[in-house]
């Protein structure tokens, strides 16, 4: 393996006077984190509500006030009649409105199922469908004041618990995705650019002319890569942790396996990418397409695999971060062991074998 | 096969799928000789060198370089040589210095043998106290030393230097030509390709390459011996175009060519004098301002054999 620390140690400081490199893997990571971190945010707070409270007895007002102490709902209003409802949603002053029916208190005094009535504004049906997710959640866990009675009748016979992430707050869901998201980016541009800036400068002839194995080469270019992306990638779930609240319930060593094999795989990508592209531009933009949007699209990042047609979820399966998802949802949410995240970790570990095959046949050709 | 030899060819050839670049050429290099390689671009040049190098796997014939040959081991003809390429391949945001250690990890050299051909290299390039200025801040002249400072780090006994002056200032090109005459006095072999005839006038012998083949192969004195019987006269003429057709109508002339502002004639024999030339161009009507027999130019002998070369061809 003569050339291999050589080659590596020069990389290291040629990243180190590349500022353009350098922004790749530090500062556009941490950056990227806190612009989708707070921008991918499908929760909705401060919900607009009305309130027509048509039994005004101290259960009813307990009820509302349960409503009003919760975040995701503001009260604003206290609609008295039925066309009054109707302008408040017209005008959109009002997303919801909660009609508390004459003889709710007396129903629930006597163990019955008190039925309230939701209108819930359906012009966007995202929201519609969280409106109506908290209002359910509220319902049932609402406390009904001074009684401190629960109905021994459930209100709503289902019961429905969401483990890991009770609050179903999309940051937790969001963040593990962009951490694959975001080392993919660099993994992928950072070694893909600067394999094939060697072949531009005509470099690259020249360590061929010596002793060195591609092997040794590759080796010693990635390298550095792999140490720098790792860290990147623990500094971000560091961030999300101190940031977004992300949990980290697992094993650190299942986490940084994880995260290895993934970046190994991604920085075969862009080796891959360099034995294809000549150009720099060419190489980012090879970089953007195979690296990025899979990455965003077919991953599960974002859009759930299994509500996709059979033929995108065929071609996911060649997306290396959706086994990362998975494996890193699994560690840092549920805490899983490498007993359960084995089948992930061996996916990513072909995907990596792979791409380096594939490379290899294309340099042993140039 | 020899150990006189540092370089030994025989009938190597190189495919491109159906392109011929390189056409069974066989040649010797001896120790310690300066050997230069002609040849317009797309010649085979290239591709002889990166054979040679161990960088191409030969399509056909062989070829030993230091005794080991091209194509069984091209990792043992790594080690044993050293190459430097026109774009004198260095890494602009690395120092002189780390350009060295790099190029020294790369044939892995430590310790004092790293202390010592380190001190050669900075010495030889003459790049003492700038050791931490980056590469690229470099004047070309400076840039290309380094590089052959780093071609030599691991004493090659045989380097390879594929066009080393191209973008460099004639004073630093007469410099880095002494750097290579002195090489080759320690005994190292140097296979050189130029584009500057001037500098092929420098080599042991030229190997002029047309197309895939060598065609023509020699000490440069040998080579121009062929204008011995074939004299070259230089026509300076107001108009040279007109002297040039007007030349070629004349059956004591065998063919013409444009040097710059004057014409180079190649006369079929020793019996014509320049008056004679000068009468009868001026019979023609072309005013003639100096006639004067010239001695050969490399650039005649490289231009007659390409001429040669081709018409061989179309044959």
């Amino acid at each position: 393996m003569t050339g291999l620390w050589a080659v590596a140690i020069k990389e290291l400081r040629q990243i180190r006077r590349d500022r353009r490199t350098l922004t790749i893997l530090v500062f556009v990571p941490t950056f990227f984190l806190f612009l989708y971190g707070y921008a991918l945010n499908f929760d909705i707070r401060h919900v607009s509500l009305a309130v027509q409270d048509r039994d005004g007895t101290p259960e009813s007002r307990a009820l509302v006030a349960d409503f009003a102490r919760s975040a995701y709902f503001d009260v604003v209003a206290a609609p008295e009649s039925d066309r009054q409802i109707d302008a408040l949603v017209d005008r959109g002053t009002a997303r919801a409105v909660l009609v508390i029916p004459v003889g709710f208190a007396r129903t629930l005094g006597e163990g019955g199922s008190p039925a309230v009535q939701v209108l819930i504004d359906g012009d966007n049906a995202n929201t519609a469908t969280t409106v109506l997710g908290y209002v359910t959640a509220l319902l049932q866990s609402a406390s009904f004041g001074a009684t401190g009675e629960r109905p021994h009748a459930a209100l709503v016979s289902v019961e429905p618990r969401v483990w890991y992430n009770p609050e179903l707050r999309s940051t937790v869901f969001l963040v593990p995705g962009l951490i694959a998201f975001i080392s993919m980016i660099t993994a992928v541009i950072s070694t893909a650019l600067s394999i094939v800036r060697e072949k531009e400068r005509g470099t690259m002839e020249q360590v061929r002319m010596a002793p060195v194995s591609t092997t040794a080469f590759v080796a010693g270019k990635t390298l550095p890569y792999l140490v720098l992306s790792q860290a990147g990638a623990l500094a971000i779930i560091a961030a999300a942790m101190v940031f977004f609240d992300l949990p980290m319930r697992g094993n650190w060593l299942a986490l940084f396996v994880a995260i290895t094999l993934f970046l190994i795989g991604a920085l075969g990508t862009g080796l891959f990418i360099s034995t294809v592209a000549d150009t720099q531009d060419v190489a980012f933009q090879a970089a953007a397409i195979v690296a990025l949007l899979p990455t965003l699209i077919l991953s599960g990042f974002i859009f759930p695999l299994s509500s996709m047609p059979v033929v995108l979820q065929w071609i996911s399966a060649l997306v290396p971060a959706r086994y990362f998802l998975v494996a890193l949802r699994g560690i840092v949410l549920k805490g899983l062991g490498l007993e359960f995240l084995w089948p992930s970790l061996a996916a990513m570990g072909i995907y990596a074998l792979a791409v380096y095959a594939l490379s290899a046949v294309r340099l042993a050709r140039q | 096969m020899s150990t006189t030899h540092a370089i030994v060819v025989d009938k190597l050839s190189r495919m491109f799928g159906a392109f011929r670049a390189v056409d069974a050429i066989s040649f010797d290099v001896a120790r310690g000789e300066v050997f230069g390689f002609l040849g317009a671009n797309g010649a085979g040049k290239s591709t002889t060198i990166r054979m040679l190098c161990g960088l191409l796997e030969p399509s056909s014939g062989r070829a030993e370089v230091d005794g080991v040959d091209v194509g069984r081991d091209p990792e043992g003809v790594k080690r044993r040589i050293g190459y430097m390429s026109q774009k004198f391949s260095l890494y602009e945001r690395l120092t002189v210095d780390e350009n060295i250690r790099f190029s020294a990890g790369l044939y892995g050299l430590t310790g004092a043998r790293l202390a010592d051909r380190r001190a050669f290299a900075l010495e030889m390039g003459g790049l003492k106290g700038k050791e931490r200025v980056l590469a690229r801040d470099l004047p070309g002249g400076w840039r290309q030393r380094l590089a052959l400072g780093c071609a030599l780090l691991h004493e090659p006994r045989i380097v390879f230097l594929d066009e080393p002056t191209g973008g460099v200032d004639p004073v630093s090109r007469r410099e880095f030509w002494r750097l290579i005459d002195g090489l080759s006095r320690q005994g190292t072999t140097v296979l050189v390709t130029t584009h500057y005839l001037d500098e092929a006038e420098r080599c042991d012998r030229v190997a002029i390459m047309h197309a895939g083949r060598l065609a023509a192969l020699g000490t440069v004195a040998k080579l121009k011996s062929t204008f011995d019987t074939r004299p070259i006269v230089e026509v300076r003429a107001a108009n040279p175009v007109q002297a040039m057709t007007a030349l070629d109508a004349m059956p004591s002339v065998e063919k013409t060519s444009l040097f710059g502002t004057t014409v180079h004639a190649v006369l079929r024999g020793q019996e014509t004098t320049a008056e004679e030339l000068s009468r009868a161009l001026a019979e023609k009507g072309v005013h003639v301002e100096a006639i004067d027999p010239v001695l050969p130019s490399l650039e005649d002998v490289f231009l007659d054999v390409i001429d040669r070369a081709e018409e061989a061809g179309a044959a």
